[in-house]
């Protein structure tokens, strides 16, 4: 059975498929295969603006803190992207995105081990870990 | 041997400044620092011997020509390098103005052609040329005849003076401070008389008048001492300053410094007869002046006694042997201007002459053993110039040695007698020194038969060739005036001078009773003059105060059993100094002694200078001008750097040019009226006779003097005193020193003090007026400025200030919420809004293709 799916059916379903389709769905599905650089882009942008808008909307202090690891990370899609993309147009060394994305990773492993400290010391001070009762930096 | 001339200068310097910059700090013993400076002048002496020597008598002599070191280059270097110079005077149009005669005037402009000066410049409109020269002085050395013998002189006195002073100046606390200064004095000096150019010859004059004033002073914290420095020093700026404007007018007539170019231009201009003020009469009174500030002649003499506040061997080597004379060897070197001008030969005569009679009348009745000696010293440099202003410069030379020799010997004697003395200079309390101090005694009685003009010594032979050549000159017509006043100044020195001697080394030993008391030693001859004038206690005093320790002692008698300062508690008795000290004196009586044979007078040898160059008149005659013949020598025809003219040369000179008439070698200005040896030889009928007859009298005037000197104060003792009341106006004019001193306080000093305050008063009024007044405005207008900006300007920004705080404020309150999502909205506002400035149209465009594919 397995044999026969993997063998005739997928092949002839896949040739079938194509030609329902005139061979534009096949071209699509090899493209999402090997999706280039823009897609990569379009998702990393995405997550950024959800990532902001967590921020900028979430009250939960938790909560913006994910937020704003979303936007480190599509900071990091990105360099990766351009990474892979500049080995791809022939620059085999091409690998400073990568590394930091690294830098990132770690930046941001710090950042949160700090930033949920202060939490930790906010929430004993204050009892409350929403941001629109926390209004000391004004003074 | 005379290429290393150079070396003579330098060694007196080097000793100077290893002296002068290590004596204090490494603290030289007085064995060194004497060693130092005895040792270098030896050097530099045994160098001059040497030099003068193959210059002048070896066998390959170079005398008479002039020897520069710069000829062979064995000592050379551009000092100033000057330029080019405008010659502004000397043109042939002023001197033809000038002159008097019309040949002269044709003559004048041929001159100037034959000077054969470049053409420098000039005015192409016009067509003048403007003419000139190279000024290039140059710092070398020349060996003549007058530098050899100046060198000599002042190698050789100097070096005795040193041995001395390292004896005299023992247990000083200067030490070292004494050697230096004199070292420098020595290399002034020496640069004074070896320079090849009249800048070198003013860089030596200013140094030994610098070293005078040092030495002068060189007890500064006693007031008198410092006002004697400061006084030498401001006399002779005023003599320096009609030198400096000679220098001027010889370059600016000349176009250059060096001697032999400045004579042998010189030696062509034509002569400038009697009351004729031509250039060269200028430039020669203005040398004369500088001569008689350096010199202490009338009227700038008034500085040399006063220098006797310095140490006793300075006052022989500098007020006495050396610097001094530095205004009679201007005087010789420049004899070709001065021989230009016959005004200035009387001039120089007259001058000298009165000076040789004042200062000898003075001399007569000073009681400080050192002031005698000073104003001996003024009046026998008198007797310099009269030589020089009777055209026998060579025997004022010569004088000039034989004074260095005697004059050297009897100031290091009364150092010695001061010394002995302990410091005692009244000579009222000495007396009958000859027992205590032989060796002093014998020396100076050499010095005073010198001086008084005896046969054989010295100064005999110096003295009456002066008053011979004054008898019998014709270079002016007063020469009889010179000779009377020149004898009577050479019987009062012989009065003086055996007046000196009886108070000093003959008669009863006056310091036995007196003393003075636990007065300080340069209060001594004040206190003694009170009776007699007031004013004696200012200006009488001089020399040298005590400076050794208490216990320390420098003679070798007995006397040493007590110090030298503890007046009042003792009797001093004198001793004899040191052989340091008597050694030179010694040297010094010799050559006093035998020094004047190398001057020996023709009357003893047929008429003739015998000797050839070992004779002083024949060694110097090269560098004297013949104005007969317009060349130099007076034998042979010579040009100004002493080459002989020969052949084809000496037949040009040999015929004067139109307008000079031939004169003969003994009158070069033409008869001169009155002339006393005229007359005598017009009854004698034989020229020795005169001469004869003319030294007998000068034997006789020396003798009267002595006689006469005997009679007052070692025959009858009382006598001084009958006629000081007899003549006691003269007596009151020459004691006072015809009050030349208190004339130029009331003419000079109180005149230039009362300028100073004018001045000052006009500074501290109107000057300081003016600045006061100008603080005062700056006060008042920064008090107002200050008062706008407090209360206008201030009162604006605070206004505005105010106004702005109160507008803003709760708009720029309101933002500030403190909620970290605000601010961070802020920020992603300002992201969206930067993104869309920078890729609005990118975004826009994207957007539209979304679009277009969706529908």
């Amino acid at each position: 059975m397995q044999f026969l799916l993997f063998n005739f059916l997928s092949p002839a379903l896949g040739l079938l498929f194509q030609a329902a389709t005139n061979g534009r769905f096949a071209t699509a599905w090899e493209k999402a295969q090997h999706p280039d650089l823009s897609k990569f882009l379009i998702i990393g942008a995405l997550l950024f603006i959800i990532g902001v808008a967590g921020v900028l909307t979430r009250r939960n202090i938790i909560v913006i803190f994910m937020s704003i690891e979303l936007i480190l990370n599509a900071a990091n899609l990105n360099f990766i992207a351009m990474s892979r993309y500049l080995q791809d147009t022939g620059n085999v060394n091409a690998v400073a995105g990568q590394i930091f994305a690294v830098f990132v990773i770690v930046v941001a492993a710090a950042e949160a081990a700090i930033g949920l400290g202060i939490v930790i010391a906010l929430y004993r001070n204050k009892e409350t870990i929403w941001v629109d009762e926390i209004d000391i930096l004004k003074w | 041997m005379y290429r290393y001339i150079w070396l003579v200068p330098l060694l007196p310097l080097a000793g100077a400044a290893i002296n002068g910059l290590l004596g204090r700090k490494l603290r030289f013993s007085e064995k060194l620092i004497g060693g130092i400076a005895v040792g270098s002048i030896a050097l530099a002496f045994l160098i001059t011997v040497a030099a003068v020597y193959s210059y002048a008598f070896s066998r390959n002599a170079m005398w008479p020509q002039t020897y520069v070191t710069s000829q062979d280059g064995a000592f050379k270097f551009t000092w100033i390098p000057g330029g080019a110079v405008r010659l502004t005077q000397g043109s042939p149009e002023l001197q033809a103005l000038n002159l008097r005669s019309e040949a002269a005037m044709k003559r004048a402009a041929e001159l100037q052609a034959q000077q054969n000066q470049p053409v420098i410049g000039g005015n192409e409109q016009t067509g003048e040329e403007t003419r000139g020269s190279v000024l290039d002085v140059e710092w070398s050395y020349q060996l003549d005849a007058l530098s050899s013998i100046f060198m000599l002189i002042v190698t050789g006195v100097g070096l005795c003076i040193f041995v001395f002073a390292t004896g005299y100046m023992h247990g000083d606390t200067g030490f070292y401070r004494f050697f230096a200064y004199m070292g420098l004095f020595m290399f002034s000096m020496l640069v004074l008389v070896m320079g090849s150019n009249f800048l070198m010859m003013f860089v030596g004059w200013e140094g030994v008048g610098l070293c005078s004033y040092l030495l002068i002073g060189y007890y500064f914290d006693r007031q008198e001492a410092a006002n004697a420095s400061r006084k030498a020093f401001i006399t002779n700026r005023v003599g320096d300053f009609g030198f400096a404007l000679a220098i001027f007018g010889v370059i600016a007539t000349f176009g250059t410094t060096q001697y032999t170019d400045v004579f042998g231009q010189a030696a062509t201009f034509p002569l400038e007869p009697l009351g004729h003020w031509g250039l060269l009469s200028w430039i020669a009174l203005g040398l004369f002046i500088g001569a008689c500030g350096k010199s202490a002649q009338l009227p700038l003499h008034v500085w040399l006694p006063d220098a006797m506040a310095g140490p006793t061997p300075v006052s022989a080597l500098i007020h006495a042997a050396t610097m001094v004379t530095a205004g009679l060897y201007m005087v010789t070197r420049t004899n070709v201007i001065f021989q230009h001008s016959q005004t200035m030969m009387m001039v120089v005569a007259l001058v000298g002459a009165a000076t040789a009679l004042f200062a000898a009348t003075i001399g007569i009745t000073q009681n400080d053993i050192k002031k005698v000696l000073a104003y001996s010293t003024v009046s026998q440099l008198g007797f310099m110039f009269m030589a020089c202003g009777v055209g026998a410069f060579a025997i004022g030379i010569f004088h000039v040695m034989t004074h260095a020799f005697f004059k050297a010997l009897m100031f290091l004697g009364a150092g010695s007698v001061i010394h002995g003395m302990h410091h005692e200079q009244d000579m009222r309390r000495m007396g009958n020194l000859r027992k205590y101090m032989p060796y002093t005694y014998l020396t100076f009685l050499a010095g005073w038969l010198a001086i008084c003009g005896i046969i054989p010594f010295s100064g005999f032979w110096s003295k009456d060739e002066i008053l011979w050549n004054a008898a019998s000159t014709r270079y002016i017509p007063v020469g009889w005036i010179v000779w009377i006043v020149g004898t009577i100044a050479a019987t009062c020195t012989a009065f003086y001078m055996t007046r000196l001697m009886a108070m000093t080394f003959w008669g009863k030993e006056k310091f036995l009773g007196k003393q003075a008391g636990g007065e300080a030693d340069e209060a001594h001859a004040s206190a003694y003059d009170k009776g007699l004038t007031q004013h004696d206690a200012k200006f009488t005093s001089a020399g040298d105060r005590p400076r050794h320790e208490p216990g320390e002692h420098v003679g070798p008698t007995g006397s040493s059993a007590h110090a030298h300062d503890d007046h009042g508690h003792a009797v001093h008795i004198p001793h004899e100094s040191p052989a340091s000290m008597w050694v030179p004196l010694a040297v010094l009586a010799v050559l006093a002694t035998i020094g004047g044979f190398v001057g020996i007078s023709t009357a003893f040898t047929g008429g003739k200078h015998i000797g050839g160059r070992m004779n002083i008149v024949n060694f110097l005659d090269p560098i004297i001008w013949n104005p007969a013949t317009h060349h130099f020598g007076k034998e042979e025809m010579l040009d100004s750097a002493g080459r002989p003219l020969d052949g084809e040369l000496r037949a040009r000179a040999e015929v004067l040019p139109a307008g000079i008439e031939a004169k003969e070698a003994s009158s070069p200005y033409g008869p001169q009226g009155f002339n006393l040896a005229e007359i005598a030889d017009s009854k004698l009928h034989n020229e020795t006779a005169t001469e004869w007859l003319f030294i007998v009298i000068s034997l006789l005037v020396a003798g009267i003097g002595i006689g006469l000197g005997y009679l007052f104060y070692v025959k009858d003792t009382r006598l001084p005193d009958i006629w000081a009341a007899r003549l006691k106006p003269l007596y009151q004019a020459s004691y006072n020193k015809y009050w030349v001193d208190e004339f130029f306080g009331w003419a000079v000093t109180r005149r230039v003090m009362d300028a100073a305050r004018g001045v000052f008063a006009f500074d501290s009024k109107v000057v300081d007026g003016g600045v006061n007044g100008s603080a005062w405005l700056t006060r008042l207008s920064s008090r107002i400025i200050g008062g706008t900006d407090q209360y206008f300007v201030d009162g604006i920004v605070n206004a505005i200030a105010a106004f702005v705080a109160r507008l803003m404020s709760p708009l720029f309150r309101a933002a500030q919420t403190g909620f970290a999502q605000n601010y961070a909205l802020v920020m992603v506002l300002g992201l969206v809004v930067a993104v869309a400035l920078f890729f609005g149209s990118d975004i826009a465009r994207a957007v539209k293709s979304v679009f277009a594919i969706i529908l």
